[in-house]
């Protein structure tokens, strides 16, 4: 990615507003949202000011509010939302007294937005010019067709699509994800507000897109003195990106100060959690052992308990329990009318997995990292090249050996929500693959139904429960205990903690690392977050475009890294150059 | 896309032959002798029946029969009616007054749908969602021809408003209110279908992202919400538009309009076969097309469908 250069015609020049007068002054808000079973206190009694000019960062786990607080501030709460309690002042006007059409004048013109997901925040139906001549429409930015149509190209090229003439009449789904979330950075911006909420804008993305993304919003906003809110669950992004951090916990903000502050000398215990469960700061592969006193106090530190495993898992290696060689996959993509295209997802990729031990598959979207797990997993047929689990041959076995091949070998999903069937119950879920490789009877099954959910630290009165009854946390360890139900030798865990919140990933990577000594369980871990990878992998493979570039013990990788692209992916975790106050 | 075209039509072929055959098969097995029911209640002599039986191949099994009525269909000849007309003049006659009827009634439920669905849609839960659901039910327990006879009664006979029956004299403005009947038998899902999709495009994130743009709602609701929940409505009317087409033959009926329907009707109640067969062919065909023309549509509104 070239750096982009900003072009700042007239009328964005730096806003020059009085720095010493907030812009936005947030005043004892309370917003509730009303539900089937009475009034849900989502925002309970918050107080901020945001100066001109300046980056303020909330952060906080999801249901801490910190969205909801957001959204309140452009008075766009859904439906069953209103503010209950306290005044959101913007240039000293009360939002909640503003009428439609002043509240429309201050949306896009005052608070530009850019949201959290670039998937579905673009109209599917329209055009991303329409989308965007739309938003400059509606500012008054332009008069006329022509105009319009430039100042559209002009502020999607400020956003980082330098190919935005050619693109203004393609849709959002012919954009990849980086793509769409410069196209609404450039919605988001394009009437040059005062103040830019950014939501978690770039928690959908890849880490190098990410840091591509933040550098952008950054460099926008100090060339135009605009103050940013930055809403976001990672502590680490928070405190590199914003001067002031505000941190919330169930609708109250539990500390706020200077981000460095806040990193070096946190106040409030949950801060303290927060900061050590971020990934980012563990610098080293965690073990089994959890200090008694950190499982009293409820506190994982991944920091404190990370020990070097390095000899004693070379002690345990035991053979290669999965094998790979010259593995490759092809796909053919149609593309339009009778022509289709080859795209090679894996290219040759050998690599082996030891007994008792973790290796970690890093890459971006598109790396092909998956597909290999897909192919090691069965799910996908290699187009060449041999996969051997546990001394057998995969594309040799067949019928009754294929099962048993599966039965020693389990995976685990990204998506908690959507992995887990909604109409069963989670006693079946688990102890569905019993029933299919007909392991004991029904009785036998359901004490294993119950052992299981003891491994993985949930009450056996869970099993009577339903997916949507759980927290994502909870819905994770139960694929994990589906996972582990027929024994098996390796899991495949494919993004297994990406999509759970730092606390609760924390420990879920701790459980893994627990069950992992316990049973002797072989992992390959599937991921595009290398501060994961260093706390739970002995060995790291670094793909990209289909190719592994760089392979070899976690530690070495992170110290002393050979190419270019692992360097990078490195530098965009999130805090990975500031000082840590463990 | 033009792949797409020509695998549909592809599949057509099977379908086209399996409902034609079925077909010939029921009206061979339909009880009677054609030749008698063509003399009504008069007796064909000995000679006569026989230069009939050779001229209409009925002598023939049924397969070789089946073949000889297909090579006639694909040489354009569709034969002739008891009466004497050949099937292609008196089709050419009925389709407009049909095609009329059916366009007016689909024009109808459209409209219909997509105006009660919006508001029922914006304003869910509230009054006049309330009072849409228990007018849409009402109007869709009561059977459809129920309904053309009220209609019939109050409105035609009772204000006056549009003639009873419709008879030769069929225009747009003595049919609107046997296209409205229909209309109003047939929005009901629509409207449900646009209600459902209007709630859920209000909520979207692309909608409230609309409103951060600084937009007023008076341009959000009808570019980003309506235009994205009419999608389902106008498929769903679209894929009415071919069942309409093959399927007036009791509004027909009941108006005397001289369309398929009627002909159809009448060649049913007379038990001409070689009629019924080469009717409803043609009507197969044309439902097909219909079909294969929806699914295009789709493509066309949504441009994240692309078919390959």
């Amino acid at each position: 990615m070239t750096t982009d250069v900003i072009t700042t015609s007239i009328d964005e020049q730096p806003h020059e507003l009085d720095p010493n007068k907030p812009l936005v002054q947030v005043k004892d808000l309370e917003v509730s949202f009303r539900t089937q079973g009475g009034d849900v206190h989502a925002v309970r009694g918050v107080n901020f000011d945001i100066y001109p000019g300046e980056t303020v960062a909330i952060v906080g786990e999801s249901g801490s509010g910190k969205s909801t607080t957001a959204t309140a501030l452009m008075n766009l709460l859904p439906g069953n939302g209103r503010i209950s309690g306290g005044q959101v002042l913007i240039e000293d006007k009360d939002i909640s007294k503003l009428g439609q059409r002043q509240m429309a004048a201050v949306r896009g013109h005052v608070i530009g937005y850019v949201p959290q997901d670039p998937m579905s925040n673009l109209n599917p139906v329209w055009s991303v010019g329409f989308q965007v001549r739309e938003a400059i429409k509606a500012n008054g930015l332009a008069k006329g067709r022509k105009e319009v149509e430039a100042r559209a190209i002009e502020v999607l090229q400020q956003a980082g699509l330098s190919d935005a003439e050619r693109r203004m009449k393609q849709f959002p789904h012919q954009f990849s994800g980086g793509m769409r979330q410069r196209v609404l950075i450039g919605i988001g911006l394009g009437a040059n507000p005062k103040l830019l909420i950014a939501d978690e804008p770039t928690s959908a993305l890849d880490v190098t897109v990410q840091k591509t993304i933040l550098d952008h919003i950054e460099n926008l906003t100090r060339a135009r003195n605009t103050a940013v809110l930055l809403i976001t669950h990672d502590l680490g992004l928070a405190a590199e990106r914003a001067s002031k951090v505000i941190v919330m916990h169930q609708g109250k903000i539990v500390e706020a100060g200077p981000s460095r502050a806040i990193l070096t000398d946190p106040q409030h215990p949950y801060t303290r959690r927060l900061l050590a469960a971020a990934p980012s700061i563990a610098s080293q592969r965690i073990g089994a052992t959890v200090s008694e006193d950190a499982k009293d106090e409820g506190v994982i530190e991944l920091a404190s308990i990370a020990k070097d495993r390095h000899e004693e898992a070379e002690a345990h290696a035991g053979g290669a329990v999965v094998k790979v060689e010259d593995l490759t996959k092809v796909f053919s993509i149609r593309r339009g009318g009778f022509k289709s295209e080859d795209l090679t997802a894996v290219d040759n990729v050998s690599f082996e997995v030891h007994k008792g031990t973790t290796m970690a598959l890093v890459g971006e979207s598109g790396s092909g990292k998956t597909t290999v797990a897909r192919m090691i997993l069965g799910l996908e047929t290699p187009t060449s090249g041999e996969i051997t689990v546990g001394g057998t041959r995969l594309d040799k076995a067949q019928g009754k050996e294929l099962f048993d091949v599966r039965r020693r070998m389990q995976p685990v999903f990204q998506d908690p929500y959507a992995s887990l069937d909604p109409q069963r119950s989670i006693g079946a879920i688990i102890g569905e693959p019993l029933k299919v490789h007909k392991v004991g009877d029904a009785k036998s099954r359901t004490a294993r139904v119950e052992e299981l959910l003891d491994q993985v630290s949930l009450p056996g009165a869970i099993a009577h429960r339903y997916p949507n009854e759980l927290s994502g946390g909870q819905r994770q360890r139960v694929a994990i205990a589906r996972a582990l139900a027929l024994k098996p030798e390796v899991v495949v865990l494919d993004e297994a903690v990406s999509a759970l919140d730092v606390l609760v990933q924390a420990q879920v990577l701790q459980l893994l690392a627990d069950l992992q000594t316990e049973l002797g369980l072989t992992y390959l871990f599937i991921t595009h977050d290398l501060a994961v990878v260093r706390v739970i992998a002995d060995e790291v493979a670094v793909m990209e475009q289909g190719k592994i570039v760089e392979a070899g013990a976690t530690d070495e990788v992170f110290a002393n890294p050979q190419q270019a692209y692992t360097q990078r992916l490195l530098d965009a975790i999130p805090g990975s150059g500031l000082d840590w106050a463990v | 896309m033009l792949r797409y075209i020509l695998r549909r039509l592809l599949q057509a072929i099977p379908v086209f032959f399996g409902t034609t055959f079925l077909l010939y098969f029921m009206v061979f097995s339909m009880p009677g002798d054609p030749i008698l029911a063509l003399f009504g209640d008069r007796t064909p002599n000995e000679a006569v029946y026989n230069s009939l039986v050779e001229q209409y191949n009925l002598d023939e099994p049924f397969i070789v029969q089946y073949l000889l009525y297909m090579r006639d269909l694909f040489t354009g000849n569709l034969g002739v009616t008891f009466s004497g007309r050949s099937v292609n003049e008196v089709f050419a006659d009925a389709f407009p007054v049909t095609l009329m009827l059916v366009t007016m009634a689909v024009i109808f439920e459209f409209v219909l749908a997509a105006v009660l669905g919006l508001i029922s849609g914006l304003r869910a839960g509230k009054l006049s969602d309330q009072f849409n659901l228990v007018v849409a039910l009402v109007l869709n327990s009561i059977p459809a021809f129920v309904a053309m006879f009220f209609a019939q009664y109050f409105i035609a006979l009772g204000l006056g408003w549009a003639p009873v029956t419709v008879g030769a004299n069929a225009t747009w403005s003595t049919m609107w209110l046997p296209a409205l009947t229909i209309a109003l038998t047939l929005y009901v899902v629509g409207m449900r279908l646009m209600r459902g999709s209007v709630i859920e495009s209000r909520g979207a994130d692309y909608v409230r992202t609309a409103y951060a743009k600084g937009l007023t709602s008076r341009r959000v609701t009808p570019v980003h919400v309506a235009r994205n929940s009419l999608i389902p409505v106008i498929t769903n009317t679209a894929a009415s538009f071919g069942a309409l087409i093959a399927g007036t033959t009791v509004t027909e009926g009941i108006f005397n309009i001289p369309g398929i329907g009627k002909v159809l009707y009448d060649a049913i109640i007379g038990g001409q076969g070689p009629t019924i067969v080469s009717f409803v062919t043609i009507l197969t065909v044309m439902y097909i097309i219909v079909n294969i023309l929806v699914d295009l549509l789709y493509a066309v509104l949504d441009p994240r469908i692309r078919y390959v």
